[in-house]
């Protein structure tokens, strides 16, 4: 059990174009038992901050910690950390028991206790009928059920996971997510998780920490980052199909969305900010709200991905079942209020003065 | 299915094509190494021609002077030492250079290049390279232990110290060639490999000793098999330093070979010492391949 906390850390390189800043002033805290992921597009310093808590990386400057002791100077093995690669990093001429102990052989422990521990881990991740063969003998998903176990072994309080799962297929990567959690549970170790994948990051996670170029955008819950987006950036990376951002342009009674004569949608004082909706918070109606051209529909079954034109702005509409619209017809849109987010001029999260609801309905 | 298709014509046609196909390689390699083999044997049971006495088969007269001849068992001794000298050296030299410059060190593209400049050398321009450096009163070496008071060393002059002398040299210029291979082997390698050693808390040595030496091992057997064959093959720098002096302390096997064969143009028993240098090599290969082989792991 151990808490992991970040200070003002930063990481830069100096390179021929100039310093790169792969981390610049990141601080979080992370709590005991918690699984916790970085999330953000690749290159945004996630990797980069995972290896700063292993030690793998030196921090410019700034304070680490893990479990309330200061470990910024400290080398990975003095961290009591566990960590499980992307490329997985097993030893290609071990078995897969030699691999799962390696860690345990140089700590140099007692034979008993070392099988012991062994055919507990081998028995929690199903390997046991796979002991005594080599990584290369194994499929994707039993490599990484190796370098689960390799990291588990340990019974360190702090486990770090650099994109455990993109190596693998969409079911099996569903799967291991949620025996990943299990486990963390269960083991009720402190897990940094490392994804560019903001499924991933929603369904496991305890705590999220959005990156962008090398900042931290965001640091809250899933529901947090969901449903209070802090910049447009946030409300683009996180939902699928992402946040309609719809600019918005001075209209006769208000913000209207850029190109269309109306109505006002949030009231003067948000001219030149942006409207966030959510696909899925839009509502369908019947001559009243938001007049949208229905580009294209595409049908999921459960939903349907309606993408309309309001104005000069483009948007989706997830609504459910089929929908008897085609492209060429006319669609109403109505949200509830408090449905809608505001962004200002800097893509920031802002309160809007007041709501019109003219356009808002309550559903 | 094309493709498929002219693979299934070719597999039927005529072998006279494949062996057609086959012919200039497989003439070439009868020509001048499968029968100059096999008259070298033949040549080993016949005496030597002399403008008196023509050639006549001796059986195993030839071998049986081998046996009695104590310079040829000098020259295998010797050639033993140098194996047993050279051999692991120059492996564990390249296997430290090539770690070395694999390592961030700043400059390392320099020093890539410093370690692999003797390879390029031809080994004549080597040995007189090393000439200098061994030569008494002025050489090199000599001027440098001047300044401790340890001079007065005839370094390849001395039965003591020629053949390690020699040896030195063929270790100088091997290494930087071993290295290479050891270089591709571990670029080839995940740095991720190392870090997850790190953060179980493997130290250098143990990380070395149970992941990157047995990963090597493909590279070593490879490695081994050359240098072998070379401290058996590679006798120029003999030729230019000591010519197998002073008093046989520097005569290994093939610059004997070359002795008996053109100085003193003995035919027959240069085809019999042959014989035996063929035979040492052949146990050598079969032993590497046999042993190592099965203990290695291969990618």
């Amino acid at each position: 059990m151990s808490a992991i906390g970040a200070e003002h850390v930063s990481k830069h390189w100096s390179t021929a174009e100039g310093v790169v800043r792969a981390v610049d002033d990141a601080s979080f805290a992370f709590k005991a038992g918690t699984l916790n992921v970085l999330l953000g597009p690749s290159g945004c310093g996630k990797s980069t901050t995972l290896r700063l808590i292993a030690g793998l990386e030196g921090a410019d400057s700034g304070r680490i910690t893990i479990g309330g002791r200061d470990v910024t100077g400290l080398p990975p093995a003095k961290r009591s950390i566990a960590m499980v690669f992307q490329s997985y990093a097993l030893f290609p001429h071990l078995t897969v028991a030699e691999n799962i102990v390696f860690g345990l052989r140089v700590r140099k422990l007692a034979r008993a206790e070392l099988e012991q521990r062994l055919t507990r881990v081998a028995d929690l991740l199903g390997l046991g009928a796979l002991l005594q063969r080599k990584p290369s003998q194994l499929s994707g998903g039993q490599q990484q059920r190796v370098a689960l176990g390799r990291a588990i072994i340990a019974e360190a309080p702090v486990c770090l996971m650099d994109e455990p799962l993109s190596n693998l297929d969409a079911q099996l990567r569903a799967e291991m997510r949620v025996e990943i959690r299990a486990l963390q549970r269960k083991l009720g170790i402190t897990m940094v998780y490392v994804t560019h994948d903001q499924v991933e990051a929603m369904s496991m996670a305890d705590h999220v920490v959005l990156m962008r170029a090398g900042t931290i955008e965001q640091d809250g819950t899933p529901v947090d980052l969901y449903e209070r987006p802090a910049s447009t950036f946030v409300a683009r990376f996180i939902g699928t199909p992402p946040m309609n951002l719809l600019k918005l342009a001075a209209g006769s009674d208000g913000a209207v969305i850029e190109g269309s004569d109306g109505p006002a949608v949030l009231d003067a004082g948000c001219i030149g900010g942006t409207l966030g909706l959510r696909p899925e918070h839009i509502a369908l109606a019947f001559e009243q709200g938001l007049r949208a051209a229905v580009e294209s529909v595409e049908y999921l079954g459960g939903d349907s991905l309606v993408a309309c034109r309001v104005g000069a702005q483009a948007l989706s509409v997830r609504a459910p079942g089929s929908v008897g619209l085609a492209r060429g017809d006319t669609a109403w849109l109505t949200w509830a209020a408090g449905a809608e987010h505001y962004f200002g001029p800097d893509g920031r999260h802002a309160q809007p003065a007041s709501r019109r609801q003219g356009v808002t309905q309550l559903a | 299915m094309r493709q498929s298709g002219s693979v299934r014509r070719f597999r039927g046609a005529d072998p006279v094509i494949a062996w057609l196909l086959l012919l200039p390689a497989m003439s070439l390699l009868a020509l001048f190494t499968h029968y100059p083999a096999i008259a070298n044997l033949v040549h080993s049971f016949y005496s030597t021609p002399r403008a008196s006495h023509p050639s006549k088969f001796i059986g195993l007269d030839n071998y049986r002077n081998l046996v009695e001849d104590p310079v040829f068992w000098q020259a295998l001794v010797n050639n033993l030492w140098y194996a047993l000298g050279t051999i692991p050296a120059s492996i564990a030299l390249a296997l430290l250079m090539a770690i070395w410059v694999n390592g961030r060190v700043k400059g390392r593209g320099i020093l890539r290049l410093a370690y692999f400049t003797p390879t390029i050398l031809p080994m004549i321009a080597v040995a007189n390279i090393w000439l200098f450096f061994y030569t008494p009163e002025y050489g090199l070496l000599e001027q440098f232990l001047g300044w401790f008071g340890l001079a007065g060393h005839n370094w390849l002059g001395s039965r003591d110290t020629a053949l390690p002398a020699v040896m030195v040299v063929a270790i100088w210029k091997e290494a930087g060639f071993f290295m290479i291979f050891y270089l591709a082997a571990l670029q080839s390698m995940s740095p991720q490999l190392a870090e997850a050693a790190a953060i179980e808390g493997a130290s250098r040595w143990y990380f070395f000793r149970r992941v990157t030496f047995p990963l090597l091992m493909p590279t070593t057997l490879f490695v081994l098999v050359n240098a072998v064959i070379n401290a058996f093959r590679m006798v120029d720098h003999i030729v230019v330093m000591t010519r197998g002096g002073p008093d046989n302390a520097t005569e290994l096997l093939l610059y004997y070979i070359y002795e008996i064969g053109f100085r003193f143009f003995d035919s027959g028993y240069a085809a019999a010492l042959t014989m035996v240098l063929l035979a040492i090599l052949a146990a050598a290969a079969l032993l590497q391949f046999g042993f190592l082989e099965r203990r290695t792991h291969y990618q």
